[in-house]
């Protein structure tokens, strides 16, 4: 368990897949999403789940969301089966999750997060995130995409969404979109806060569609289809 | 037969008695869908499914010993508590004082289970009562203060501390007038079916017969013959339930009738919140009856008014 965590993958190098996940981090996911993460989310949270009728069976596909809480990722990722987290990364800040040793292995072997430079200043040509995100997606990876880029302040609000996750659909052709709206998990657990008070949480899905067009226009239509979830 | 059922303790002739009128109710429901087969009989097949249900974990819990009922009746307040904090209009800042307001629900249990009754019954009218303003004054903003300090006390006065009457009327000892004892145990069995008793007949008689409304603009199934035949025929089905009680017959009348009167109350008032807040139901956690609350609004308010009027003549 205490292999060394890996730097990030150079462009030159081939990512490899869902199946080269170790043994013991993917065993540790699923036992703790098992055993805590999904109580909790029933028993605590009291979450509620529509349309998850529409999550593809087959990645690679990107689950794209509002943000306001530490929730969203695990709700999220709670939607699927125990045996395909292994396939699901979220797409996260390296300089927020990966501030410590301590953090980054939670995450790493928890949530198992693809994590991405989000400074422009310290992008390298090694570090892009659009080329790990495509590459992680390339290599089979289905991702959770938060293209607000940060958890908003205001619960009630959906803030622009920025346009990397355009590139992202301009670059792995054919990729499902599916939007997701989650409900009151800024109520519940906002930022700067850190214990939950347990409002009844929601996630409602919409189907699968793949977007085509400018880059302004991909971004405008997959806001718009986080946007209609909540009824705008 | 009539010698088997005279020989079990009363906690298992309750169960046989509330079986033996579920299986009734069933097979009614199963001759009714017969007869005329419609949309009517889906919603009462679901409540009755969820009757079954809910009196399985009641007594699942009161066999298995005090710490289930213990845990039960505190996750039965905090799912309710859970359901209005959801309906509010609650500000960020609100956010301390609403973990504090959960965090009281284990601490309010804990009274109940090393049988603090002092404690048990000023905690949340004078602790939480002074905490959670001071909670919410540290969040430093006064806009809405007055209504957010006073939505979540009234949360947990109905929700935790009414509620938690039920857990604590179980370690009561009653005391009958020739000094025979009562377990509290039996008594809150008696507390809960007659209450929801007389909410299912107060449905069918208002069903059957209700013409005049009592509280037209909060709720407008509530009728006044629903209500009297709701509140005459519980009553009159508690006196076969003396057996749970240190009442004489006319006291066991008069005490139903006390509850079931608390209990309609309990249910126009959270009928009047709900309005409020503009929704039907207040969760959907039980299939044909809507959320906890749905199920426990009259219990909010017959709860502390049965514990109290025990605890005062019979202890």
């Amino acid at each position: 368990v205490t292999q060394k965590q890996p730097d990030e993958a150079p462009l030159s190098r081939r990512e490899k897949g869902p199946s080269s996940r170790s043994v013991a981090p993917d065993f540790l996911q699923r036992l703790f999403f098992l055993l805590v993460v999904r109580p909790f989310l029933t028993l605590f949270i009291g979450l509620k789940v529509r349309g998850r009728e529409n999550l593809p069976e087959r990645g690679p596909f990107l689950l794209v969301a509002n943000h306001s809480s530490h929730l969203d990722t695990v709700s999220l990722l709670a939607l699927f089966p125990l045996g395909r987290l292994k396939e699901i990364r979220p797409v996260a800040a390296a300089d927020y999750f990966e501030r410590n040793l301590t953090v980054s292995f939670l995450t790493r072997t928890f949530f198992n997060i693809l994590p991405i430079v989000r400074k422009r200043e310290d992008v390298t040509p090694e570090n892009d995130p659009r080329q790990a995100m495509v590459a992680a997606l390339k290599a089979g990876f289905s991702l959770i995409i938060f293209p607000e880029g940060t958890r908003s302040s205001s619960p009630e609000e959906i803030g622009r969404f920025k346009s990397g996750v355009a590139y992202l659909v301009e670059n792995v052709p054919g990729l499902p979109v599916v939007a997701a709206y989650l409900e009151n998990m800024g109520r519940s657990l906002p930022k700067g806060a850190w214990i939950p008070v347990p409002f009844f949480c929601n996630v409602l899905i919409g189907p699968a569609r793949t977007y085509a067009g400018t880059t302004p226009e991909i971004v405008a239509g997959i806001q718009a289809a986080v946007r209609d979830l909540r009824g705008d | 037969m009539i010698g088997a059922y005279e020989g079990l303790s009363p906690l298992w002739r309750m169960c046989a008695i509330v079986g033996g009128i579920l299986t009734l109710a069933t097979a009614i429901l199963a001759f009714l869908q017969l007869v005329r087969p419609g949309a009517y009989t889906a919603e009462l097949w679901a409540r009755t499914r969820s009757w079954w249900i809910m009196a399985g974990l009641f007594f699942a819990a009161a066999v298995a010993g005090p710490w289930m009922s213990l845990a039960l009746f505190a996750f039965m307040s905090f799912w309710a508590m859970k359901e209005y904090v959801t309906l509010l209009k609650t500000r960020a800042a609100d956010h301390a004082a609403l973990v504090l307001a959960f965090a009281a629900i284990p601490i309010q249990y804990a009274w109940v289970a090393i049988d603090w009754y002092g404690m048990f019954i000023i905690f949340i009218p004078v602790y939480m009562f002074l905490a959670l303003p001071i909670r919410l004054v540290l969040s430093k903003q006064t806009e809405g203060f007055v209504a957010s300090a006073s939505q979540i006390q009234w949360g947990l006065m109905a929700f935790v501390f009414g509620l938690s009457h039920m857990s604590y009327l179980s370690r009561l000892r009653a005391m009958g007038p020739e000094g025979a004892l009562s377990d509290g145990r039996t008594l809150l069995l008696f507390l809960v079916f007659v209450v929801e008793m007389s909410d299912v007949l107060q449905y069918v008689w208002g069903k059957t017969l209700g013409r005049h409304k009592v509280v037209p603009t909060v709720s407008p199934n509530k009728t006044w013959e629903g209500l009297i035949g709701g509140v005459l025929s519980a009553s009159l089905a508690s006196l076969l339930l003396r057996f749970l009680t240190p009442f004489s017959v006319l006291e066991t009348f008069g005490v139903a009738v006390l509850i079931t009167v608390a209990g309609f109350f309990g249910g126009t008032v959270m009928s009047a919140v709900k309005r409020d807040f503009g929704v039907k139901d207040f969760g959907s956690l039980i299939p044909g009856h809507g959320g906890m609350l749905d199920r426990l609004d009259g219990l909010c308010y017959a709860a502390p008014v049965f514990f109290h009027y025990v605890r005062y003549f019979h202890t």
